[in-house]
């Protein structure tokens, strides 16, 4: 059996270098089961025989976090070999106190402690020797951005792995405290594994909602629990959880006063607080980020000489799946003089189905890289904790945290990296409603939807144009209000108790793998989600019935998709999609599934226009035809259940990815289709009265009924969370 | 009573105790405020919350509601 090696610490504490570095390109990156958290793991290098587990990044084993709650119940199931437990030696208060709780679980730790080279450079010492003795585990020294100690750390924690044995966890707390656990320890020895005796006394001590929920004691011991645990709150005048929480700080300052040695600041200042004094600046923070962003963009979606991500995106699909791989097929595919060797159906179906569907989509993948590059070194380097920072009291209004402002702002780029950017924004809560809004940000693919109705409707009215961003951000915000009601996402607010980390280089080499890590999930995902609906939709525009017989149509409009557009045309109806552009508006819903461009490519199509020309920018011949076909209301109400349903297939692949199960994918898909089609509708029956589009009915009072339950949605009180479960009884105590 | 809230900026303060439960004020304590613990406030974001704090020798920043659950000497 493989031996079994857990590495835990805290954020920031250069797990992900170490990980990186033990286990080099064999690893495995997937997800937690049925939870949003990452997780990695991969085999020691020159051992093939030992699998490290990278363990979320924590600062405690508490109930409330899912990352804390992944971690502990890794720990007490799956019992690795050995705890390998990083700490960051220019902050060992705050990263012993993770460690004191990892000791209680009786498992071989063995401690390492990271960045010695900047504890020395800053003329400190930490003695290594005392605090294992203190401690009562091996400590060792390493430098994982110098690449110095790792393996030794590494031979360390297999050593410890192989003895097995663990040596007696540090009597941490006080004397009445110490008689309350150990009158707990037996009272449930009969019903715990011994080896995590300690874990669970300390934890029913805590009334750790998780433990007494898994023990579910019957209710006289629990009384008698109980009972102890009074007894010792009344004795120390606190709460259980306070008194371990501060005796744990109160045991950590004795042992760091022993080991380690800190020598007076001659200057306050590090370099970090000096980039710091500027960067959050009262009047220079939000300019100062508004140009970093600026120039993120500008290189990811520019369209300047230096814009990598453009010219990335452009050379995709025009050079490599608009020339390269169709002439190689066609090499392949057919004979001299350019006919077919195969079937013509295998042929088009190759063509026209697999690759301009897959390279559509693989076409953004320049974008994406370059984007996560860019985001991955700012979160690296510390930034995007302080954009948080910045931004938090405007986004907690509407019920998301100052975390979320990030993958908004990239989803206007485009929504997949917005996505996965979401990544960062630790609550679990938070993180759902966050993929859940992001796709309602106008992203790149959206503008030429925008730019043809502003065109060809509006007159190139920019109104129109900043109306659909002001819709799109509406959305987001209309939706953080109502679905924080809801009680899905009910209950307090998230925490926002965030550590600042000091400014570092970014260790590249972590910021590059997480670039390939991000892209090639959105490659691989082009390879199977994205190909099969490529190939559905392919099949659906070229194959349908002329004259009673089944075969490949020319003009689309004989398609199956265009008699599953007529056949669907009704469910739009009340959004004002009726007569002609009736099912030329479904169809091209359908194929903005694809991605959102394809809106405006497939009315180019369907109005027969067969001229090179760009359809977004010049008044092309089309924009007169669907001016004439969509009113004013019904173009509006096009655009806008185009811009706020369910995203792109790479989009919503990157939602079932990030939700990591399918019904919270299936809930915000939906979710999105559903808001989408009530804005649609409340806007064309009002509006369209107001221009005599609309006719007065019975629509005319469903819209007044959505818009009512939308504003009563958005202004009744948050209903009260429901009282939390699996808490012992408590007797009402007075505090102050 | 004279919460962590009303400090000001610049200010080194000492935590008397904490109130209130559950896991913002778990997470509170996990993040090194406990009882005793020295707070020097650093500074206030551009648009007035949340704060920086220096915490035993690192950087944390916490919403000024919740700041309010930290009573000082």
């Amino acid at each position: 059996m493989a031996t079994k090696i857990a590495l835990a610490g805290n954020p920031n504490c250069g797990k992900t270098t170490l990980f990186n570095e033990l286990t080099g390109s064999a690893q495995y990156v997937g997800n937690w089961p049925g939870v949003t958290v990452e997780k990695k793991d991969g085999r020691l290098k020159g051992h093939k025989e030992v699998v490290i587990q990278d363990l979320p990044g924590i600062y405690s084993l508490s109930p409330y976090t899912l990352e804390e709650v992944v971690a502990r119940s890794y720990i007490v199931t799956e019992k690795p070999d050995a705890i390998l437990n990083i700490l960051d030696g220019t902050n060992i208060e705050r990263n012993l106190y993770l460690t004191t709780q990892l000791l209680e679980l009786g498992l071989p730790v063995v401690i390492a402690v990271n960045m010695m080279d900047l504890v020395q450079r800053n003329g400190d010492s930490i003695d290594l020797e005392k605090l294992g003795k203190a401690l009562g585990c091996r400590v060792v020294q390493m430098s994982a951005l110098k690449g110095q100690g790792s393996k030794e750390a590494a031979e360390a924690a297999l050593a410890a792995a192989k003895e097995g044995s663990h040596t007696e966890p540090p009597h941490v707390f006080t004397g009445s405290v110490e008689h309350a656990i150990a009158h707990i320890e037996e009272s449930v020895q009969s019903l715990v594994p011994e080896q995590f005796l300690r874990w669970y006394a300390i934890k029913l001590f805590e009334r750790d909602e998780k433990v007494l929920a898994e023990l579910d004691l019957d209710p006289e011991l629990a009384a008698h629990i109980e009972q102890h645990i009074a007894d010792c709150e009344a004795e120390m005048e606190d709460d259980a959880e306070s008194i371990i929480t501060n005796q744990r700080y109160a045991y950590i300052q004795t042992v760091v006063q022993q080991a380690v040695r800190r020598q007076p600041r001659k200057d306050n200042m590090s370099l970090s607080d000096r980039i710091d004094r500027v960067v959050t600046n009262r009047i220079l923070a939000l300019p100062i980020f508004a140009v970093i962003i600026f120039g993120i963009y500008s290189v990811a979606m520019g369209g300047y000489s230096f814009s990598l991500g453009t010219k990335g995106t452009d050379w995709a699909n025009d050079v490599l799946f608009g020339e390269m791989v169709p002439g190689l097929l066609d090499k392949i595919l057919c004979t001299a003089d350019g006919v077919p060797r195969v079937a013509e159906w295998l042929y088009g179906l190759i063509q026209d189905g697999i690759v301009a569907g897959v390279g559509a989509v693989l076409g953004f993948g320049p974008h994406i890289l370059v984007l996560c590059f860019f985001l991955s070194s700012l979160a690296d380097l510390g930034y995007m904790a302080r954009i948080a920072f910045v931004m938090d009291r405007i986004f907690r209004r509407f019920g998301l945290s100052g975390k979320s402002f990030i993958p908004l702002l990239v989803a206007t780029g485009c929504g997949v990296p917005g996505i996965l950017a979401t990544r960062t924004i630790e609550q679990d809560r938070d993180r759902k409603l966050t993929i859940m809004t992001t796709g309602f940000i106008p992203c790149g693919a959206k503008l030429p939807i925008i730019g043809l109705f502003a065109g060809a409707v509006f007159g190139g009215s920019p109104w129109v144009a900043a109306s659909a961003f002001f819709v799109g951000i509406g959305a987001v915000v209309v939706s953080g209000i109502l679905l924080k009601k809801t009680p899905a996402f009910a209950g307090e607010p998230a925490p926002f108790v965030m550590e600042l980390p000091a400014y570092h280089t970014p260790a590249w080499g972590n910021v590059l793998r997480t670039t390939w890590d991000r892209g090639w999930s959105f490659i691989r995902r082009a390879g199977t989600v994205i190909l099969v609906s490529s190939i559905v939709l392919w099949f659906l525009q070229g194959y349908g019935f002329v004259d009673g017989v089944f075969q490949a149509v020319e003009d689309n409009n004989h398609s199956l998709l265009a008699a599953l557009g007529n056949g669907l045309a009704w469910v739009f109806y009340p959004l004002g999609w009726a007569g002609e552009m009736a099912w030329k508006a479904t169809v091209a819903t359908f194929t903005g599934l694809i991605a959102k461009e394809e809106v405006v490519n497939t009315f180019g199509v369907l109005y027969q226009y067969a001229g090179e020309a760009d359809l977004m920018e010049d008044s092309s011949p089309i924009w007169a035809a669907v001016a004439a076909d969509f009113g004013v209301m019904r173009a509006y109400s096009f655009m806008i259940f185009n811009l706020l349903c369910a995203p792109c297939f790479a989009a919503m692949g990157a939602i079932k990815r990030e939700m990591n199960s399918p019904r919270w994918t299936a809930f915000a898909i939906g979710y999105m289709c559903l808001f989408a089609y009530a804005v649609s509708l409340i806007v064309y029956q009002l509006g369209g009265l107001v221009t005599g589009e609309a006719a007065f009915g019975p629509w005319t009072a469903v819209a007044v009924a959505l818009l009512a339950g939308l504003l009563w949605g958005l202004f009744r009180p948050a209903p009260r969370p429901k009282a939390q479960t699996g808490r012992m009884a408590r007797p009402a105590r007075e505090t102050g | 009573m004279k919460t962590l809230k009303d400090a000001k900026v610049g200010q080194t303060v000492t935590v008397a105790r904490l109130h209130g439960e559950g896991p913002v004020k778990r997470r509170i304590m996990d993040m090194g405020i406990t009882k005793g613990t020295q707070i020097y406030l650093r500074k206030v974001a551009p648009l007035g919350d949340p704060i920086e704090l220096t915490v035993r020798g690192y950087e944390l920043t916490i919403r000024r509601q919740d700041a309010e659950m930290v009573e000082l000497v």
